[in-house]
């Protein structure tokens, strides 16, 4: 055993390079058909700790896809999801909720549990999955849901709440379990516009605290700023990734810069980019 | 008797007989059924005032009490009325019949119980069929110079039946299945066959799962026919009850 | 003889204690029919599909056979012997017919009941599954912390339709010489030979039960609302004469929810 542990790491300052240069997390070769449909072919990515990454292309190129597979929402058909070198693949039922409370996910309908009050949205999966005694959840629930700037809404059923503040819960109670990742989609697509300021605050606060993102977003003025890398997707194949202000420049006619232009051309006539508080 | 020769001599053709009897009995039923909901369900959706209360209290009354309870009434409870108005008739002179035409042989008993019961479930799916349709579409109506009649049978109609093609339908279903309590007013339709048969020969449980098979058979068909007139008749948009 | 004849009123009041049999018949039926319906229900929206064939199998021969067929399918079928076994073994005496009436009754019922937590389970958004199981829930954990408290508020109006429809089939489960009301009646009206008032006064036990029946669930669904859960608050009850209600067991479409009002 100890032999084995000279191989892997073979100095104390060389371990942590090892660990360091370890990707936190790594998609390999992730095939998904969905109802006849080959909707992910052969797709491979990965993000080291404090990357942030975007999903971007056009819709049902695989993106949402790949994000539940990743979760291991929707198993993947063929490759396997790597979290800290661990293998999802064949994991059991209970090991999968275990690497399931490592990552988190924002859903682009924030699928809130309408039967509980926002500050017991974020407590349950403390008690039932973490076993938190009751008063500790709570205690920790108010703490995220006063870092999301909902503590004073606490109380309130998600029927009660504007979409703003559900995306925002939804984002206290992933975050409440503090996992080692954050995957968003499409977190702002369902919100009026009026209401998008606030969630992209959220998530740009978030950025700022270091934790590693994957991210399917339109947004893409905002994410500009804080992404470490662009994923361009189409029919489930990665097309281009690379550097955003490589891939975004307008005259480097990548395939990116030109479906974001799509974009903008189509939002500006709605708002200018850039305002969108 | 052996089985098989029981099976094939005797049960068969009595589950057939009884069958027959069970069609006998609900198909007027059905029939009679819609029609009394069709006219309750219309006088309580767009009735006069003075009629509502009056319609509601029969139907209230019908889906408030067991079937098997207003069987008993029709067929046992009916005579003793019979009797006791006889008593007041006879002696005013009146032929007999006035009053002994209330006595009501155990087909006709089964028979108005059924769809006097039916109905006041039918007229359910018939009023809200109706009460479905959103009063723009009367306004569009009267604003194009349709008239009452006219927009009865060009716009209420046509949704309204689809709209309630489901509940009716199901409820002829049920018609199908509690046909079978025709059994406690001696109509020999198809459990009464097995009934009898069962108890001579001692036979009960083969008789029974033969008559269940015969009413699995029967419901199955019945549904899936409602189905296909179902999707014949299917209008996108125009779901169960979404005004 | 008066309808005020002490003996009549003495029948009446033994009639009237029918309904504690009726009241049990009723409960244990519902509740049986509870503990199977619920997990047939999951079953059908998340289970594999080899148990969800073996529910809709269920479901079929359950809603395909009349309760009266059922009714001495099961008590000649299954509960004679049973009983002929008990007493020769264990010498242990049951009440035969009505053992045999609550089994029945609620092992239909089920068949009914797992359509309409069917129909809630699919009426929440798919999305709250998934959330559960993002956070870590295992698949049960998320059925049974998640989705199973909505569901059974949703299903509350319609359990009370389930209610009132059992009310009256156990009726039925006089065939079987359940000592329940109907029973009852049929034997004072043998004893008595008067027949319009004993049945008058059956259909007005009836009535009051089933009034009595929805009122109390009425009450269990205001004091388990939630807002926004379900239909925004106007529960649908069965009421035979203002509301629509979903009476009747709809066989194809479980969430069928009521025919709302012109506005």
């Amino acid at each position: 055993m100890s032999l084995e542990l000279n191989k892997v790491a073979p100095a104390v300052g060389a371990e942590s390079e090892t660990k360091r240069s370890q990707p936190l997390l790594e998609a390999n070769r992730i095939s998904k058909t969905l109802g006849g449909k080959l909707i992910l072919d052969d797709v491979s990515l990965s993000l080291d700790r404090g990357q942030r990454k975007i999903l971007i292309g056009p819709s049902g190129g695989g993106k949402s896809t790949l994000l539940k597979c990743i979760h291991f929402l929707n198993p993947p058909d063929k490759g396997d999801v790597f979290l800290d070198g661990k293998s999802a693949k064949d994991m059991s039922q209970s090991n999968i909720s275990a690497f399931r409370q490592e990552i988190g996910m924002i859903f682009q309908d924030f699928n809130l549990f309408d039967h509980l009050t926002a500050k017991d949205n974020v407590a349950i999966a403390l008690r039932k999955v973490k076993k938190q005694p009751k008063a500790a959840a709570r205690a920790r629930a108010m703490e995220e849901l006063d870092k999301v700037g909902l503590s004073d809404k606490a109380e309130l059923y998600p029927a009660q709440l504007s979409g703003g503040q559900k995306q925002r819960v939804s984002i206290a109670r992933a975050m409440a379990m503090e996992p080692k990742l954050m995957l968003l989609d499409e977190p702002t697509s369902a919100l009026d516009p009026e209401l998008i300021g606030e969630v992209l605050q959220v998530i740009a606060d978030l950025a700022q605290g270091g934790m590693t993102m994957l991210m399917v977003t339109h947004q893409l003025d905002f994410v500009k700023h804080l992404t470490d890398e662009i994923i361009f997707m189409e029919n489930g194949r990665i097309v281009e990734q690379g550097n955003p202000g490589v891939l975004l420049d307008a005259q480097s006619n990548s395939r990116t810069s030109l479906f974001c232009a799509k974009l903008t051309q189509l939002s500006s006539k709605k708002w200018t980019p850039g305002n969108f508080m | 008797m052996d089985t098989w020769e029981f099976y094939v001599k005797s049960l068969i053709p009595a589950l057939n007989q009884g069958l027959l009897m069970s069609v006998k009995i609900i198909v007027p039923s059905a029939l009679l059924g819609i029609a009394i909901g069709v006219l309750v369900g219309a006088g309580r959706a767009a009735g006069p005032k003075w009629l509502k209360p009056l319609l509601n209290a029969y139907v209230s009354v019908f889906r408030g009490t067991p079937l098997v309870v207003q069987l008993t009434m029709w067929y046992f409870g009916l005579p003793s009325v019979s009797r006791w108005l006889g008593g007041y008739l006879g002696p005013l002179g009146l032929p007999e019949f006035t009053w002994k035409c209330l006595i009501l042989s155990p087909y006709a008993a089964a028979v108005v119980a059924f769809c006097l019961c039916s109905g006041a479930y039918q007229s359910e799916y018939i009023r809200g069929a109706i009460l479905s349709i959103r009063k723009g579409q009367f306004l569009a109506a009267e604003s194009l110079g349709f008239t009452k009649a006219q927009t009865f049978w060009h716009i209420t109609a046509p949704v309204a039946v689809r709209r309630a093609l489901h509940g009716c339908g199901n409820e002829i279903i049920y018609l199908i299945k509690y046909s079978s309590l025709a059994i406690i007013v001696s109509v020999m339709e198809l459990t009464g066959q097995s009934k009898s048969l069962g108890s001579l020969y001692f036979r009960n449980f083969e008789c029974y799962c033969l008559t269940a098979l015969y009413y699995l058979a029967l419901v199955s068909l019945a549904t899936i026919i409602l189905h296909l007139i179902e999707k014949k008749l299917e209008i996108p948009g125009l779901g169960q009850a979404k005004a | 003889m008066s309808i005020f004849d002490s003996s009549l009123i003495s029948a009446a009041f033994w009639i009237a204690k029918g309904t504690g049999l009726t009241v049990a018949l009723i409960v244990g039926a519902m509740f049986l029919g509870l503990i199977v319906g619920l997990p047939m229900a999951a079953i059908q929206v998340y289970g594999p599909r080899w148990a969800r064939f073996l529910v809709m199998v269920y479901v079929w021969f359950f809603r395909g056979i009349p309760i009266l067929v059922l009714l001495f399918l099961f008590y000649f079928g299954v509960f004679s012997p049973l009983e002929a076994w008990l007493t020769k073994f264990f010498g242990v005496r049951i009440n035969l017919p009505f053992l045999a009436s609550v089994t029945t009754l609620g092992l239909a019922s089920g068949a009914y009941q797992s359509q309409i937590f069917r129909g809630a389970m699919l009426s929440l958004h798919m999305g709250q599954y998934e959330a559960a199981l993002s956070l870590g829930f295992t698949r049960l954990g998320a059925l049974v912390n998640i989705i199973l408290p909505q569901a059974l508020r949703i299903a509350i109006p319609a359990w009370a339709n389930e209610y009132s429809i059992l009310l009256k089939d156990s009726a039925i489960a006089y065939v079987l010489g359940t000592l329940e009301i109907m029973s009852r009646i049929k034997l004072m009206v043998a004893t008595f030979h008067m027949h319009v008032p004993f049945y008058i006064l059956a259909g007005f036990i009836y009535y009051f039960l089933t009034w009595l029946g929805i009122k109390a669930l009425k009450k269990l669904e205001a004091k388990t609302r939630i807002p926004g859960l379900g239909s925004d608050g106007d529960a649908h009850f069965p009421e035979a004469n203002e509301e629509i209600g979903t009476d009747e067991r709809l066989e194809e479409n479980p969430n069928a929810k009521p025919v709302p009002k012109p506005a």
